[in-house]
Parts: C-alpha cells; structure tokens; sequence
C-alpha cells in the first residue's frame, strides 16, 4: 500500500512527449521515502489495515497551504504528519540583505493577519541591539496597536474557525467588526495590511486627527459585539458538541511543546509576555490573562473571547495616556530627520540622505526580543555584525511552534474533529513556513 | 521590566560552560558539542527552565567556526530567560539532537538541518521541512548569494535549472 501510494507513475513526470523533458523517477527526490514514511506510520498501514489519506495543501480548512498526511482507520486519525514549507519565501534570507529600516517590510509578511505586531518584535529587537528610547507618546499608541492587531487576529480566528466547524454567520459579522480595524490601519499607515507603521525608534508619523474618534467608535461598539458572538456560540449546543473535550492537551504537554499564547493558556498555564516581560510600558496598564483548564478546543475559544474584553480595557486605558509629543526619537542616527527640516538643514539632509541609502549600523552581538502577538510569543532572534544589515534574522514564529503538537493532540480524534483542532490552533501558514 | 541578570544565579556544575557573557541584558552561556546535551539537562530538571523557546543557528562565515547554534530556553517559574550558544565548524557540523531532553526541539532543528545543513546525530526523522526534498544545498548559509529563481516554465526549464544556486564546493 505504501510503496504504492507514495511511487510516483513514470508517465506523470513526463512534462512534454519529447525526450529531454522527461524526468524519470530517480532523478525526483519524493517529499518522503517509504523508509522515513515507515518510521511515522503504524506498522498497520504496512499491511494496508488503515489507510492513507491526503489533506491539504488545497483544503479550506487547513487555513493556508498546510499539507497533513493521515493515517485513519475509518474515521480515526492514527497519525497526523502535518507537512509545512508551501509558503516559504525566505523571509529571514531576504532580511539579511536589506538595511535594518528596509526589513521591516518583510515582517509585516509573516503573519499577515497581526503585521503590527511583527513590526514591534523586529523593531523592539533592533532598539534592543542599537540601544535607542522610544518616546512615550509612541509607546501608548503602540499598545492601542498592538491590541487592535490582537482583535484583528482573533477576529479572523474566530470567524474561519466557526466557519470550519460549520457556523456560517460568525464570520461575516466577524469580517464586519474587522473592516473597523482595517480602517484605523489605513488611516495610520495608509494601507490596510502591510502597514510597515512601527519602526526602530518609534512610529513613521503621528496618528491622523481622526484616530482617537476612530477607537472610540469601537470602543463603544465593540462589547456588544463580543456578547452576540457569545450569545451565538457559548451555549450554543452544536458548537459545545464539537469543541469540549477536543483537541485536548495538558499544561505541562502543552509547555514541553513550545506552544504559547491562548493554546498554552487555555491548558491552564499562566503565561503572557505582556505580564511576565512587559514592553512598550505594559506593566503600567491594568489587565487579565484569561486561563482556561481543560485544555480542549472550547476552553482556548474562551480564552481568546476574553481577551478581546481585556483589550478593550487595555485600550480604554491607553487612550487616557495619550498626550501630545514626538512620536520617533530625535536620535538622528537611528531616525530620518522631519521632512521640512531638510530644506534648511545641512546636517539634516545629511542624515537623511545616509539613512535612506546606508541605514544605521548596529554593533555585533546577539539580543532576543519578545511580544504578545495574538497568536503567542513572536519573537525576534537579531544578530548584528557592525554593519547596517543584520548577519541573521530569525522569526520565533508562534504558528510554527504551535503547530508542531498537532500531531499528538490529533491521535485518537475523528477526522472531523481535527478540523476544530486546527482552526482552534490558529495558524497562518506566512508565520509557520516564513 | 523582567528580571535582570545580576538578581538570579546559575549554579552550574564545573566543565559545563566555557564562558558567560553578558549583552544587552541577555546571558549567553557558552558551551561546546560534548557537554551541550548535560548542559540542557541539567539546565531543564534542576534549574527549572521548562520551555524551549527557540533553537536556531547562525552564520559567521568566513569565520573558521562558521556555526552558532543558539538555545534560547525561558523558565515558566522564575521569569528568565537563558541562551546557550555552540560553536561548530563547517567540517564537522554535527551535534547531539537535543530531542531527548526537550521534544519541541524535532521541527526546530530539522529546520536547522534544512536551512544551515547542520545535522543532528539520533534526531528522530531529520528531513527537510521548509524547502522542497529536491533542492539542493542549504540556503541560509551566507555563501549562498539571494537571488531571484524564476519560475520554471517548458520552455525555460533547462536555463532556470543551469542557474540555481548552488553549494560553493
């Protein structure tokens, strides 16, 4: 059954009938060989007892290109090998070749439903390596941002995965709330996903005049929003039937695992990188970390409803500290100087003109920066070489090490069920494959 | 802010760690290939750091040992965060997978594999996982130049297959 499912047909290489084109079966390296494949199935499926079953990359319910091989025996998964790398784009080779300011673009690409919080990770990491304070009128709205990007994200978890698991109308009044969110980022940055707003040192500009209007609105709409989603799905049989007891993992697995965010919280573990290492002044704002106990798929939809609650106050918060200033730092080494400076600055023209065509240089060494995205820990491996481009930039991608115990939480499930499990781990395949 | 450094003490049995350096607030504990899975060890059950955060590797090149490979382990109880660093040369980039003592480390360093060609000795299923079986050489290693691959078509394959980059031999 093996051999036979995982060898590819001579014909179906052939690319065109003439001769050079085709490529026989020993010059294609196959994803697996039925040696590593042995190694990760049942011997079940040696004999053909259970089968196996193809899901993915094409599938809508794997929330990107995520491929998973499975090993059902009827309708039970066996074994879920889950196979990433469809979206690889080498996000973290192609950083290395670009300026500190002109990478910034790129993190925006990883986990493209928070571009936000990618930006503050990269651009923490590189206030951390160069040493540069960040104003404090830029750090409030940074926090209004981050918790924005949080909603967005969970918005997006909340609508595709009630959608998977079959409650259609979640997600259009998900994509409804969102639209809000997506209009404040067009106001800040001028696009509605790839902002590239945050950079090393601050923010690019400051928020237009109809930004505080712009969060008070939803403010003032969103918690009646957050009710009729729970008026729809908290007590809603159906969608209790098909997440409690799911997906089920255990705090101490869930910490041996790697996982972080609202899939660790949700088995119990009280872990926050706003709490336990705050950022951009975190510790000054009152909030909760929701836990969760059983560690199923209800229990990590719980965490995350809240947490639009607590950031709602999180926000309410900010907008009280928000006070007139500069929203980049006036180290002129590190931030490009303001626009109508240059027309009677030498130095300033200078300055611009060596940070847009050079950038800054950052000292050797290697620092680790961390924030809370909306899907876990997104953090920013940097290291500098003295140079102005990073020798290595590495994303600790929340997705991807989220991820990788869907195999164990899978064993024993019902195919269906893996669904929930997936959409409740709330990947985005930009952020696992990078 | 989080706990500094100079607040928590690391008793580390002797042999262990060559050097301690400190940047930016950060301890890196500097060890070598033979003591690095004791390190962790020790470092995950009597130390308490539970979570593996992040392993990933670097490259110096053209220094002679080309390969950082970082450990970057956090611990849940006592809010701290630790990095181990090894250094290995190109001629000899094995190391002991650090499976057994934390299981996450499977995908983390199978990227490694993939993207640094650094090959973990007793990893359970070390395979590619990022880029295709087929591709050859690894590509974060810094003498392998960016480039743009076009997409190979009929009509263009044989020119789009002579120019991929390849491993400086």
């Amino acid at each position: 059954m093996v051999s036979e499912s995982t060898k590819i047909p001579e014909q179906q290489l052939v690319i065109e009938d003439s001769p050079q084109n085709t490529v026989s079966t020993q010059d294609v390296q196959l994803d697996i060989s039925v040696e590593q494949l042995k190694r990760l199935v049942s011997p079940r499926a040696l004999t053909g007892e259970t089968m196996l079953l193809n899901m993915g990359p094409q599938h809508p319910s794997t929330h990107g290109v995520l491929r998973l091989l499975l090993e059902l025996d009827g309708e039970t998964v066996v074994n879920c090998i889950p196979d990433i790398g469809f979206l690889h784009t080498g996000i973290e080779k192609t950083a290395e070749s670009k300026s500190y300011i002109k990478a910034i673009p790129l993190t925006d690409r990883t986990d493209y439903l928070a571009p936000m919080s990618n930006n503050l990770a990269f651009c923490g990491a590189v206030e951390k390596l160069v040493g540069v304070e960040v104003p404090q009128r830029a750090q409030v709205l940074r926090v209004i941002l981050m918790e924005l990007t949080r909603m967005n994200s969970h918005l997006v978890w909340l609508g595709t995965h009630a959608l998977d698991i079959g409650a259609m109308s979640v997600f259009l009044y998900c994509m409804r709330e969102r639209e809000m969110i997506l209009d404040i980022y067009e106001a800040v940055s001028g696009a509605r996903m790839m902002s590239s707003y945050i950079r090393p040192g601050g923010l690019w500009r400051d928020v237009p005049a109809s930004f505080e209007s712009l969060v008070k609105r939803i403010l003032d709409v969103f918690p009646g929003r957050v009710l009729d989603y729970e008026k729809l799905l908290k007590d809603n049989p159906m969608w209790k039937e098909r997440t409690v007891g799911v997906g089920v993992i255990s705090g101490p697995d869930a910490i041996a695992w790697g996982m972080t965010g609202p899939c660790l919280r949700g088995s119990g573990v009280n872990y926050d990188v706003r709490k336990a290492q705050p950022y951009s002044g975190y510790e000054q704002y009152d909030f909760s970390v929701p836990l969760g106990s059983a560690g199923d798929v209800y229990d990590r939809y719980r965490c995350r409803l809240e947490e639009f609650n607590q950031s709602l106050s999180i926000i309410r918060q900010a907008l009280t500290r928000l006070a007139p200033g500069p929203v980049i730092t006036d180290d002129r080494k590190v931030a490009p100087p303001p626009k109508h400076e240059i027309a009677y600055s030498m130095e300033s023209l200078i300055h611009h003109f060596k940070l847009w065509t050079e950038g800054f240089k950052a000292p050797e060494g290697e620092v680790y920066f961390a924030v809370e995205s909306g899907k876990g820990e997104y953090g920013v491996l940097l290291s500098g070489d003295g140079s102005p481009k990073p020798r290595r930039v590495h994303f600790r991608a929340p997705s991807f090490n989220n991820l990788q115990p869907l195999g164990p939480m899978a064993k024993g499930a019902l195919l269906a069920d893996l669904v929930a499990i997936i959409g409740s781990i709330d990947i985005v395949l930009g952020d696992v494959d990078r | 802010m989080s706990t500094s450094p100079s607040t928590f003490q690391l008793d580390i049995p002797e042999g262990l760690v060559a050097s301690t350096t400190l940047f930016r607030d950060e301890v890196t504990l500097h060890t070598d290939k033979a003591s690095v899975l004791a390190l962790l060890t020790h470092l995950k059950e009597v130390q308490k750091f539970e979570m593996l955060t992040d392993e990933t590797c670097i490259d110096y090149y053209p220094k002679e040992l080309r390969f950082g490979i970082l450990y970057q382990l956090y611990s849940l109880s006592r809010n701290i965060r630790v990095r181990i660093k090894v250094m290995l040369s190109e001629y000899d980039a094995t190391l002991p997978s650090a499976c057994s003592v934390y299981v996450n480390a499977n995908w983390l360093e199978r990227e490694i594999y993939d993207l640094f060609g650094i090959v973990f000795e007793a990893h359970p299923d070390l395979r590619r996982i990022l880029m295709p079986a087929d591709w050859v050489g690894h590509p974060l290693r810094r003498d392998i130049p960016v480039q743009v691959e076009e997409n190979a078509f009929t009509f263009n394959r044989e020119r789009v297959d002579a120019d991929k980059p390849r491993p400086t031999e």
